[in-house]
């Protein structure tokens, strides 16, 4: 132990200590960031849980829409008031009248204390550049250009192919977005320049319901489109559908913003979004949908048929006569419109058959079996067994036939556009009906592979996914997903990215974030933020479905001692929520455990209450109000019919009586008259509806007011 | 008597390892994103941290050796990391660094007794000694660490910090 050696020795020594404290805090701190990482995982997939089965919901209204249509048992008034639901403003169109873009000048005066952009037709530079401003500063656009401005567009896209071939040889590169909602597309100008004749876009569908300001972005992008009509491209999304605006919150913001011009200008909104391209081809190479394809999508066919047919994808087909057996049985037996039967606050659970043992969770996120067990509810498409062609459908417990919905559409053409608006690729082989959503499919690399060789083509781009990277490449670099809204979920939630194309058709991407905060966040503090607000939803969802959760939970817990085990509960709410998320993980943060490890059932819902509009209201009513309200929004829009905001008491007691039969809630006549009465506050014998479900919200109970 | 008594034992056991099966199970799903039971191998390491345990890289690499395919395909499939966590987690491998350790280690590098290291040290140590910080990892880290008024990491504040976000 001479000197020498021991100051090596112990220099050896000491750095041999930092090396192995180096080591500790490195593992330490990958640690922590993985269980981050998983935490934000989580939220997402709560985000997406929830979204996909509002999606779920959403057809399920329109498919009660048709059932009112026809509802055998309704006396003289009642059918009138059905006829509202459906028959859509622009039924009652004058079909041939084609208005002239002067008669709105002559119809609608713009007063002079209006100080928004003034649009001269044919538009220009000026014309864009003034409404750039004019939203940034967060100014509307007067009604009556707002409408010349859709006249103008349709006459523009009705010239259009349904698929639209482009060409990259003129230009150096063509941007591609996705999604991009509200301010995100100011900030891809802002980035990646304005379009012009240099600098070509195409905007990949799904341009409204999300966000406040959707009708700006759809002014802005008809704005350029008239501008530069060969270097500004527009797809249809699914979301370019008047029946999806009512519930996703776009109609509710053109009626806000332009009131008694609303109605006129969602009329020709319809229109607009019929003549929209479904695909673009660039360079005979790249195909370009909003969703995907299936294993029958037949471009040459989607290209002939007349695509302003198409109004909603919401409305189901005429039944086809010409029907090759084979193949289009198929395609009615996977119709995508599905019936969840809907278990009812109180109800006996066990009655309802969905007592599921310990749940497999074996799908993640795909596979929602529990929903199609339960009676396998479709829409079936006859050639009339006995008469014409007939609508049979399964309602509740039993089959209903109807006349069938008259559309133009034929049933293939419907499922055409159903696809490419709708399907999400996979990575298995095959093409599947996509049950998360409830159109259109999934369809595997196989298909893909197919569908670009049979047409010649290199790649298929599409959106309708958010992804967290704000992109994705799938199917061995077959299949790109873009999406461009950063921040779909939450602040923080995923990047946006956007795709440019140069002539040699290799990508390159561009990604985003856009954020509240100038700091720098800590991930911590972004996922936290996320997270969040990921259970925050998560726990309202379930606070609305709170009777059929109790009553599952009593199933395991007979004897009413508020405690099940961790599996149970599991099982439980999976069957009730059908939402495919991994409750044993969540379970901590959603519900409090006993010392041995079960759960105490009722602790979830016990830092929400619903805050009802009225005092008298008996509870069962008020969960029922709740849990429906945006259904009953959407139906109370409908009939309201000079948007006042207001319907009348008689409107109102025979909508929830409607209501009420579909979907078999037991609340007897004497309770909702008593309601009506109520809620008509001034006693003049109308209901300001927005008011009255507004108020239906829950809160929390330890929030500060 | 006992024979019941090791019955009960057994029913334990049993229902000790169904549980850590399901917990399992259900990280490994979340990256399953094509619901055929397997993860991009990439995404081991952070089921394998979520689920409680701490291994350091080169932990990482034994365990993954033990369940990656003969010829790697860049998958790992549930069936054979399941039973590998399983034994992890029976046998409590990998445990988390508690607070004092990692105290401990951070005063290690305090050369100084200080109290505090400097950015530049933190830094150094992280990306060049040990199992070294992608650039990433150190950005990230000291978004949180450093503390912005001296422009040091107050490792102490900082391990307590940590630890309360986590609960």
């Amino acid at each position: 132990m001479g000197c020498g050696t021991s100051v090596t020795g112990s220099r050896a020594k000491k750095s041999e200590r930092a090396i192995k404290a180096a080591i500790l805090i490195q593992r330490w701190y990958r640690c922590y960031m993985a269980r981050l990482e998983m935490r934000r995982q989580y939220a997402l997939s709560i985000f997406q849980s929830i979204e996909y089965a509002e999606e779920q919901a959403q057809l399920q209204l329109s498919s009660f829409f048709t059932f009112m249509l026809h509802f055998t048992h309704l006396n003289e008034t009642d059918t009138d008031l059905i006829s509202h639901f459906l028959n859509s403003p622009s039924d009652f169109n004058t079909a041939g009248s084609d208005v002239q873009l002067l008669e709105y000048e002559r119809m609608i005066v713009v007063p002079d204390s209006y100080h928004g952009p003034r649009l001269s037709f044919p538009l220009t530079v000026a014309d864009t550049n003034s409404l750039l401003h004019a939203f940034k500063d967060q100014q509307h656009l007067h009604a009556r250009y707002v409408l010349q401005l859709l006249h103008e567009t349709k006459k523009v896209l009705k010239q259009m192919p349904n698929i639209i071939h482009l060409s990259t040889s003129y230009s150096k590169e063509i941007t591609i977005c996705g999604v991009a909602w509200n301010w995100m597309i100011f900030a891809i100008f802002y980035k990646n320049g304005l379009p012009s004749e240099e600098n070509p876009y195409l905007f990949n569908g799904d341009f409204v319901d999300r966000g406040k300001n959707s009708i700006e972005i759809l002014i802005i992008l008809f704005a350029f489109l008239l501008v530069y009509p060969n270097h500004l491209h527009l797809n249809r999304g699914n979301h370019e559908d008047h029946i999806m605006n009512l519930r996703y919150g776009f109609t509710k913001e053109v009626m806000k913003k332009y009131r008694s011009h609303g109605k006129r200008i969602l009329n020709l909104l319809q229109d607009v979004y019929s003549w929209l391209p479904l695909a673009t081809v660039i360079d005979s190479k790249v195909l370009i949908v909003h969703g995907g394809i299936s294993d029958t999508t037949d471009l040459d066919f989607l290209n002939l048929f007349k695509r302003n047919k198409m109004k909603s994808v919401l409305r189901p087909p005429k039944s086809s006569t010409e029907r090759n057996h084979d193949q289009e049985r198929t395609e009615f037996v996977d119709s995508p419109i599905i019936r969840v039967k809907r278990c009812l606050p109180g109800q006996d659970f066990a009655a309802k058959g969905m007592t599921r043992p310990s749940s497999s969770s074996s799908h993640r996120r795909r596979h929602t079996s529990d929903l199609l067990d339960v009676g396998e509810h479709r829409w079936l498409l006859h050639d009339g067994i006995n008469s014409g062609p007939l609508l049979e459908a399964q309602y509740l417990d039993s089959s209903v036939r109807m006349p069938n919905v008259p559309s133009e559409l034929t049933a293939k053409e419907w499922k055409q556009v159903v696809d490419i608006l709708w399907s999400d690729p996979k990575n298995q082989n095959g093409c599947t009906p996509n049950k998360l959503r409830g159109g259109g499919c999934y369809f595997g690399p196989d298909v893909t592979a197919r569908l670009l060789k049979r047409y010649n083509l290199k790649m298929l781009i599409r959106s309708h996914e958010c992804k967290q990277e704000g992109y994705e490449i799938s199917h061995d670099g077959q299949v790109i997903t873009i999406f461009s809204a950063s921040n779909y979920y939450e602040d923080g939630s995923n990047r946006g990215a956007y795709l440019k194309l140069n002539p040699d058709l290799i990508p390159r991407f561009v990604q985003y974030q856009v954020s509240k905060c100038t700091r720098k966040q800590t991930l911590h503090q972004r996922v936290s933020v996320v997270e969040w607000s990921a259970l925050k939803s998560l726990r309202e969802k379930l606070y609305s479905q709170r009777s059929e959760l109790i009553a599952a939970f009593r199933q395991y817990d007979p004897n009413y001692t508020g405690r099940i085990s961790a599996t149970e509960w599991a099982s439980a709410v999976e069957s009730v929520l059908h939402l495919d998320l991994p409750w044993r993980t969540l379970r901590s943060r959603l519900v409090q455990l006993a010392p041995d490890g079960s759960v105490e059932y009722l602790s979830c819902f016990n830092d929400l209450e619903i805050e009802p509009a009225i005092k008298e209201v008996q509870p069962a009513l008020v969960e029922t109000l709740y849990r429906y309200r945006t259904d009953l929004e959407i139906i109370f829009n409908i009939i309201d019919k000079d948007h006042s905001g207001l319907i009348s008491i008689e409107e109102f007691r025979q909508t929830w009586k409607l209501f009420n039969s579909h979907l078999k809630i037991d609340i007897d006549d004497e309770s909702i008259d008593n309601l009506a009465h109520s809620i008509d506050f001034n006693k003049d014998g109308s209901i300001d509806f927005n008011e009255f479900l507004e108020a239906f919200h829950v809160v929390n109970k330890f929030e500060n007011k | 008597g006992e024979e019941e008594k090791d019955g009960q034992q057994e029913e334990q056991l049993f229902s000790i390892i169904a549980d850590i099966q399901k917990k399992i199970t259900d990280a490994f799903e979340v990256f399953d994103h094509e619901c055929n039971k397997t993860v991009d191998v990439r995404e081991i390491g952070t089921i394998i941290r979520s689920l409680g345990c701490c291994p350091s890289e080169g932990d990482l690499h034994d365990m993954l050796a033990e369940v990656e395919e003969e010829e790697p395909t860049g998958y790992i499939r549930l069936e054979k990391f399941l039973p590998m966590m399983t034994k992890v987690l029976m046998e409590r491998r990998y445990r988390p660094v508690p607070e004092d350790v990692l105290l401990r280690a951070f005063e290690v590098l305090d050369a100084n007794k200080c109290g505090h290291l400097t950015k530049e040290e933190l830094v150094k140590y992280m990306t060049e000694e040990g199992e070294p910080f992608t650039q990433e990892e150190m950005e990230e880290m000291l978004s949180a660490a450093v503390d912005p008024e001296t422009n040091t990491v107050r490792y102490r504040d900082y391990i307590t910090m940590m630890v309360v976000d986590e609960s």
